[in-house]
């Protein structure tokens, strides 16, 4: 059975986000052959429309005004009911980010329809959409699917690979109008911290502190590796409660879950609930001084030694192999 | 001020997970406060003391989440709601839980509603802005900081480690990130007051609701564990040795950088 199945493409500071591209090749699963169509809403935003269809969107959508320049539950859910109206999908896929977690579960109410929240693979099985999603962060899975109505779903960041980027591809990219009316909730500053560099739940590689860190200025050379090899810096709750770093950067079953391709763990225990932020990372790397830390029993390869010392070497190796490459 | 919390009772985050007939199996298990409803219920009693007012607790579930309702009413909350769904909803989702506290909450005039902002089970953070969304009041999400001055409220929300500061009014309803607070324990004589606080037991016959107005719109197929991981390999021998094998067998036996 083949479906009209919205992506809404996601923007941040100007460009989209490698989510919107794996969401556009979710998207096309849960279309089942059906149209693929990209929405994006903002301001001055319509010249990325391209981009969408090289990465697999059939045509585009854009909703631009000046109320859609920051993101708002008000103003984008505006934006996205207004084109639903027009296109009547029978699928929905937005990233499982700050935004796609904030904005879906209103569609979702507005609509009357299920979500499906932070699935990290999708399959068309036996004439259903079957989703995966970890639960109990991480430390299970499920399999779901949408039994009445809609077939909604955010995609977890870096789990669903993106289709090849073509951009001989060709689509219309259409704007609607929509009439946005009054925010009952303003954006009056935006203050970045962690902007600074790449995003915890997106990055292909984490460096990842523990109380071994034992400072602010600890991190240092986490970020400095973090650096070299286009990577964030993270941190377990030891580290946050004792305010070395941000509650922002925690990893574990409070705190982010991240899958990385590669994950170093600097001076961390390894505690049940950090590990059930980061295990399913592709391959992790333990650093710690104690050889009987739980960490090393789901790292790949582990080193045991003080990570002031193993954290520069690692840097200055890397540097070299970039070097050679 | 009238404020409300949405609480899930959640496994302990010490627990490990295992299978029992393809569901989780919950002998034994430690069962606590779904750890950012707790931000939420601390935070909803701070604004009750400086705003005066009264917080009640609100808990979808069984007659087993009773107990993590006592808990927050020992905290200082000041009454507790379990709507319990035991014997009419089977295998329900997000879709009905906002359902079934949206009917409660439509005609309790709420200023304040406030959740986590996800529970460590499910891990879905829907229900928040469903229940906002159903009862037609703003939301915000993720919020690391509340400041209320008569009905305007400024928040300072999470975002991917950035901060939003967002001027809003109630009444609203917001989801709790941590940060937002230190959850107090609850005192001696707290535990011992929160016995003679009320504690009402509601069914959905009396929200004037039926099984088939909150069925659920997904349904779960399959729980599965994830592949045991195998400890790997520590290296040895001379650390600027073990850096220099650890960058190689990640470039050429990993193949991740």
């Amino acid at each position: 059975m083949s479906r009209k199945v919205l992506v809404l493409g996601e923007v941040r500071d100007g460009s989209l986000r490698n989510v919107s591209f794996e969401a556009i090749a979710a998207a096309k699963t849960v279309a089942e052959g059906g149209e693929v169509v990209g929405v994006l809403a903002g301001e001055a935003v319509s010249a990325l429309g391209a981009e969408l269809i090289s990465y697999g969107a059939d045509r585009v959508v854009v909703v631009e005004d000046a109320k859609l320049s920051k993101y708002t539950s008000d103003g984008f859910s505006q934006a996205l009911l207004a084109v639903i109206d027009q296109e009547q999908p029978e699928g929905l896929v937005f990233g499982h980010t700050a935004l796609g977690k904030d904005l879906s579960p209103r569609i979702a109410a507005k609509l009357s329809s299920g979500l499906v929240s932070d699935a990290t693979a999708v399959e068309a099985a036996g004439g259903n959409i079957v989703f995966t999603r970890p639960i109990y962060s991480g430390k299970a899975f499920e399999k779901k699917v949408v039994t009445d109505g809609l077939i909604f779903a955010t995609v977890r960041p870096n789990n669903i690979a993106p289709l090849e980027k073509d951009e001989s591809r060709s689509g219309e990219v259409s704007s609607l109008s929509v009439e946005i009316k009054d925010l009952r909730a303003i954006i009056k500053e935006v203050v970045r911290k962690a902007a600074e560099g790449v995003d915890l739940s997106e990055a292909k590689v984490v460096i990842s502190g523990g109380r071994g860190v034992k400072s602010a200025d600890g991190f240092k050379p986490l970020k400095e590796l973090a650096d070299v090899l286009g990577g964030a810096v993270g941190a377990s709750r030891g580290a946050c409660d004792a305010e070395y770093c941000d509650y922002s950067l925690q990893i574990g079953q409070t705190g982010k879950v991240v899958t990385p391709d590669l994950y170093i763990a600097c001076g961390i225990s390894g505690a049940i609930q950090h590990l059930a932020g980061m295990s399913n990372s592709k391959v992790i790397v333990a650093i710690n001084k104690d050889p009987e830390a739980n960490i090393f029993k789901v790292a790949d390869y582990g080193i045991v030694g003080d990570l002031f010392e193993v954290v520069p070497m690692l840097t200055e190796e890397f540097k070299k192999l970039k070097v050679h490459q | 001020m009238n404020i409300y919390v949405l609480m899930k009772r959640t496994f302990d985050t010490e627990e490990k997970i295992a299978l029992s007939g393809g569901r989780i199996n919950e002998d034994g298990a430690e069962f606590i406060i779904n750890p950012y409803d707790e931000y939420a219920i601390e935070e909803a009693i701070q604004v009750r003391d400086a705003n005066c007012g009264e917080v009640t607790v609100i808990s979808v579930g069984n007659e087993e989440a009773e107990k993590q309702l006592r808990t927050a009413l020992a905290m200082g909350a000041d009454k507790a709601v379990l709507i319990n769904t035991e014997d009419d909803v089977e295998n329900g989702d997000q879709f009905t839980t906002a359902k079934i506290l949206a009917e409660y909450l439509k005609d309790k005039e709420a200023d304040l509603i406030l959740g986590g902002n996800v529970a460590i089970d499910g891990g879905s953070g829907q229900v928040g802005p469903r229940v906002a969304e159903l009862l037609r009041i703003p939301y915000v999400t993720t919020i690391t900081k509340l400041e209320i001055d008569g009905s305007d409220v400024t928040v300072t929300r999470d975002v991917e480690g950035d901060s939003e500061i967002i001027e809003t009014s109630l009444p609203l309803l917001v989801t709790a990130q941590q940060g937002l607070n230190e959850p107090r324990y609850p005192s001696l004589p707290g535990i011992m007051k929160a016995k003679k606080k009320p504690l009402e037991e509601l069914e959905l016959d009396d929200l004037d609701l039926d099984e088939d107005d909150v069925e659920a719109k997904t349904k779960t197929i399959e729980i599965y564990l994830p592949p045991k991981k195998e400890a790997g390999k520590v290296l040895s021998g001379e650390l600027s040795d073990q850096v220099k094998e650890l960058v190689n067998l990640l470039h050429t036996e990993a193949k991740v950088i």
